[in-house]
């Protein structure tokens, strides 16, 4: 099938407009009559929920964790872009526009990502609006930074704590509307089924994680905001709790899922320390503004950083990529690292990290101007390795850390089934092959306050509103479905540990899916999964009972799915007999190492569809039309 | 190394609960108190047994979701640091260690190690925000803010709501908590417009959530992960007078 992305004809400046006059709108009186259900309360979704409330919609909202609040956008730390060109350098829509499509490797929607520059500013306003406390300059004006992968400042920012400030401004007019009594609330809940009936999403099935409970709740549309899947490595930058199951599960049931295989791993994370390691900390790339990357020239160098010579050190991405040195692209700066560690050049005991080193910064700066710049981030590393980065080089190496892929949306953020919207990290529309820095706030942002008041009412309008309740057959089923897939698990009683199979799957998918994939270790994991998927519904041990609060089994739940879904990953990867983005085969690579991209035949989103656990998926595509910019080799040197 | 632990354990609110020992081997420095409960807790699955249900998710001290209290103290030893970033090079090889839950009269116990403090929510969801809507809002710049209110006010919206305060304090107050976003507000213009009422309202709100009153023992400063200060409550206080003077027909 070729899927129809849907964007509007005409000039791309003028996409989005032309599309807010054609929508259909629902009259405020009617507004209320509709309930709509927002699963996910992070950025994406408690911006969604805020605004979809102020509207007037009846709005269930729903999260795992206790509070929105502790959503995992607040784990950003760097900043958030606009085009909104404050420092003179040169910003603009287009500038903003450009940047992200060549940054994902033309694997991204053209108007997808105009409109998502021209919202960006937007956002700024409203955040500062809000009272979200970006950083200001002397005068009392914003101040920016830069981020990999662009030339200017557009990066706004709160500290290194940007992500915590925005989503406290978005719970802040969530919680404005849960006391409106316009949006209800359901923490430490968990959706763990998508409800379709005559081909519409018409609810969800979720578990109450405090008492165990299965219950249904029944919408006229449903919008997922439930964040991204780079948990499927185990080890990622990503919270605990972060999964793929809401959006698999919809795919279970109809929806397609696009470009799974482009997965974001991240340049400047706290190298692995032990075995028993639980997840990997980011140290933000706006460090990279003032620290520079290099490991020792010569093998197995294991001097302590400061007593290697100037002479003996390698600034290698100052070398490779003189244009942007330590602001290369995140992909391009991930592989270059591990590169140079597979060389035998790593740097620290392990051999796998490299060095991000302030010395010059604190001599051209000062300590204090470095403190207030990034002194959270310092500290935090200093928690982690015990070590003071003001003192010596910080250790960073290469980690899973964001989905490009998601479930298939069109241009109003509507899934392939009707009704079901998808927004923030959980769809796949907007970064291409590649994200890059500070634009997954922007985009999550984007789609929850100003895309989808719009889009959804869209079909709202044409839809009668309370057409389904809970009592359908279809709530009957999903619920009696799910009480079964609870007992089946429980009644295993195997030898092994959730966790244990998790950790094996991490290691099957970070050696062959991961920073570098090609045919051979592709066709390996694919051989590989269903053994552990097997061995998984033999031999889990979940201990406890199902009508309580039980940690295993929520986290069973999330592995389960994560041992499908990494099959799919590694097929949609070896389908892809090109490099692009985060996306990098080694066969397929330029005589100087770079990603060798083949817009002949592959120019086009892969959107999979469900056809069995242990039967292939079937392929759609949605071809990618540039009309607007030229398909370039993408170049940073 | 290998420690001692003393596990407080409890089925749910209305049960009993009570301390548990375990043991916890070959313990590496490098852990955080969060993996090292990983490794115990697989051990006590393979024995059969179940698990300590405690909370968690960012596993890097910004989400507020960890909440123990370690050797009497909320979030443990280390000053300015969470549970999660604690890391075990902070004991010694034979250390016995005391985990329980936060306790204060407004965060009941669901199970073993995990409370619900959701009524620091509802004491947000009173008036702890700016009341604008969405769209139709001025250019960032045409609101200038000096740089230092910008960093009070970055200095006080740092507080990740855990509640480790409320736990620390002999009173159960959530005047730190409280007073964190009142200041984070009042530091702004477009926060001074409903300045008055919304601390009118927070204050109510923590008055009828039962949280206790603030008698200056400064246990809360003392365990605040993010460094949040009593300084503030005394901004909460100065907000309060000033409100509580012009306030006509309540709030
Ligand atoms: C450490 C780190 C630093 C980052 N720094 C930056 C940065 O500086 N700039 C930038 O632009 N981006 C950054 N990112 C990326 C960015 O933070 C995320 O992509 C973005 O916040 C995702 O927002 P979201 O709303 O889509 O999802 P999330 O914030 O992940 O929210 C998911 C929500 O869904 C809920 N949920 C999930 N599954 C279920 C379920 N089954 N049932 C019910 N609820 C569920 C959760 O409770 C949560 O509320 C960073 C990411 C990380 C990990
Ligand atoms: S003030 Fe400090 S201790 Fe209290 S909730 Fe906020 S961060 Fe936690
Ligand atoms: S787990 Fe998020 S702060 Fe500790």
């Amino acid at each position: 099938m070729i899927l129809n992305g849907k964007c509007p004809a005409g000039p791309l400046a003028e996409k989005w407009d032309r599309r807010r006059n054609e929508m259909k709108l629902v009259s405020p009186a009617n507004k209320r009559k509709y309930k709509i259900i927002v699963a996910g309360t992070g950025l994406a979704g408690a911006s969604a929920a805020a605004t979809l409330g102020e509207l007037g919609y009846n709005v269930e909202a729903f999260c795992y964790q206790d509070s929105p609040r502790r959503g995992h956008s607040i784990a950003a730390q760097g900043g958030i872009n606009a085009a909104k060109n404050y420092p003179n350098d040169g910003d603009s829509i287009f500038r903003l526009f450009y940047d992200t499509i060549k940054g994902g490797d033309f694997r991204g929607r053209e108007a997808n990502i105009y409109r998502l520059a021209v919202l960006s500013n937007n956002i700024i306003d409203q955040c500062v609006a809000q009272g979200v406390p970006f950083a200001r300059d002397y005068a009392g004006y914003l101040e920016n930074r830069s981020f990999g992968g662009v030339q200017v400042s557009r990066t706004f920012y709160a500290r290194g704590q940007t992500g915590q400030q925005l989503l406290l401004g978005a719970y802040g007019a969530l919680s404005r509307q849960i006391k409106e009594g316009t949006v209800r609330l359901h923490p430490r809940t968990e959706m763990l089924d998508l409800v379709i009936i005559d081909g519409e999403a018409k609810g969800i099935t979720v578990r109450d994680l405090v008492t165990g409970k299965i219950e249904c709740y029944a919408a006229d549309a449903v919008c997922l905001c439930t964040g991204g899947y780079a948990n499927v490595f185990h080890l990622s930058t990503n919270a605990m709790g972060s999964n793929v199951t809401a959006a698999y599960r919809a795919y279970k049931k109809g929806a397609f899922f696009a470009n799974p295989c482009f997965t974001q791993i991240h340049p400047t994370c706290i190298p692995v320390s032990g075995e028993q390691q639980s997840k990997l900390t980011l140290m933000s790339e706006s460090l990279r503004n003032d620290g520079r990357v290099w490991t020792p020239k010569n093998k197995r160098d294991r001097r302590v950083p400061n007593d290697i010579p100037e002479a003996e050190r390698d600034y290698f991405l100052e070398r490779k990529y003189p244009a942007y040195g330590n602001l290369a692209p995140r992909d391009i700066a991930s592989r270059a690292a591990k590169d140079i560690c597979d060389e035998g050049r790593g740097a620290g005991s392990s051999g796998y990290g490299v060095y991000l080193d302030f010395a010059d910064a604190i001599k051209r700066l000062g300590e204090n101007k470095l403190r207030e710049r990034y002194g959270n981030l310092f500290d935090m590393y200093e928690k982690i390795t015990g070590e003071n980065a003001y003192r010596q080089p910080m250790r960073i190496y290469p980690a899973p850390h964001y989905a490009m892929g998601g479930l298939w949306v069109d241009y109003n953020l509507q899934s392939n089934v009707p009704g079901l919207f998808v927004l923030g990290e959980a769809n796949f529309s907007d970064h291409g092959a590649n994200r890059l820095g500070a634009s997954a706030l922007m985009q999550g942002l984007a789609d929850g306050y100003f895309i989808i008041p719009y889009t959804i009412s869209d079909y709202l309008a044409q839809t009668a509103f309370g057409k389904v309740n809970e009592g359908h057959p279809e709530f009957r089923k999903s619920r009696e479905d799910l009480e079964t897939l609870t007992k089946k698990l429980l009644s295993i009683n195997g030898r092994k540990t959730v966790s244990e199979f998790h950790r094996e799957l991490g290691r099957i998918m970070w050696d062959n899916v991961g920073m570098e994939r090609n045919e051979e270790s592709l066709k390996k994991a694919i051989a590989l999964i269903p053994g552990l998927r097997t061995e998984f519904w033999g031999n889990v041990k979940i201990p406890g009972n199902g009508i309580e609060l039980n940690q295993e089994l929520e986290k069973a739940g999330r592995v389960a799915d994560f041992l499908e879904f990494g099959e799919l990953m590694a097929r949609d990867a070896l389908h892809r007999n090109e490099s692009c983005g985060g996306h990098f085969r080694t066969e397929y690579q330029m005589p100087d190492g770079e990603a060798r991209r083949d817009d002949e035949n592959f120019c086009y989103v892969a959107a999979w569809e469900f056809k069995g656990v242990d039967k292939g998926p079937e392929l759609h595509k949605e071809p990618l039309v540039f009309e607007n910019v030229e398909l370039a080799v993408r170049n940073y040197k | 190394m290998n420690l001692t632990l003393f596990i407080w354990r409890q089925k749910g609110p209305d049960e009993k609960g009570r301390l548990e020992q375990y043991e916890a081997k070959n313990i590496s420095a490098e852990m955080s108190f969060l993996e090292m409960l990983d490794v115990v807790n697989e051990g006590l699955i393979k024995n059969g047994k179940e698990p300590v249900a405690f909370d968690h998710d960012c596993r890097e001290g910004i989400c507020g979701m960890c909440s123990q209290v370690i050797n009497g103290v909320p979030h443990g030893p280390k000053e300015k640091t969470t549970v999660c970033q604690l890391h075990m090079r902070n004991f010694k090889d034979g250390d016995s260690i005391y985990i329980e839950p936060f306790r204060a009269r407004a965060f009941p116990v669901i199970k073993d190690l995990i409370v619900d403090r959701s009524a620091l929510d509802r004491v947000i969801q009173s008036g702890g925000y700016i009341s604008v809507h969405t769209g139709g809002v001025p250019d960032a710049n045409a609101i200038l803010l000096p740089k230092e209110n910008a960093g009070t006010a970055m200095d006080a919206s740092e507080c990740i709501g855990c509640g480790a305060c409320v736990a620390a304090c002999p009173n159960g107050s959530a005047m730190l908590f409280t007073a964190a976003k009142v200041t984070h507000l009042a530091m702004l213009p477009q926060g001074k417009i409903e300045a008055a009422r919304r601390v009118c309202v927070m204050t109510d709100a923590m008055m009828n959530e039962g949280f206790g009153n603030c008698s200056n023992h400064y246990e809360c400063q003392a365990v605040c992960p993010k460094g949040i200060k009593v300084q503030f409550i005394a901004k909460l206080n100065r907000e309060f007078m000033k409100a509580v003077i012009h306030r006509k027909g309540g709030f």
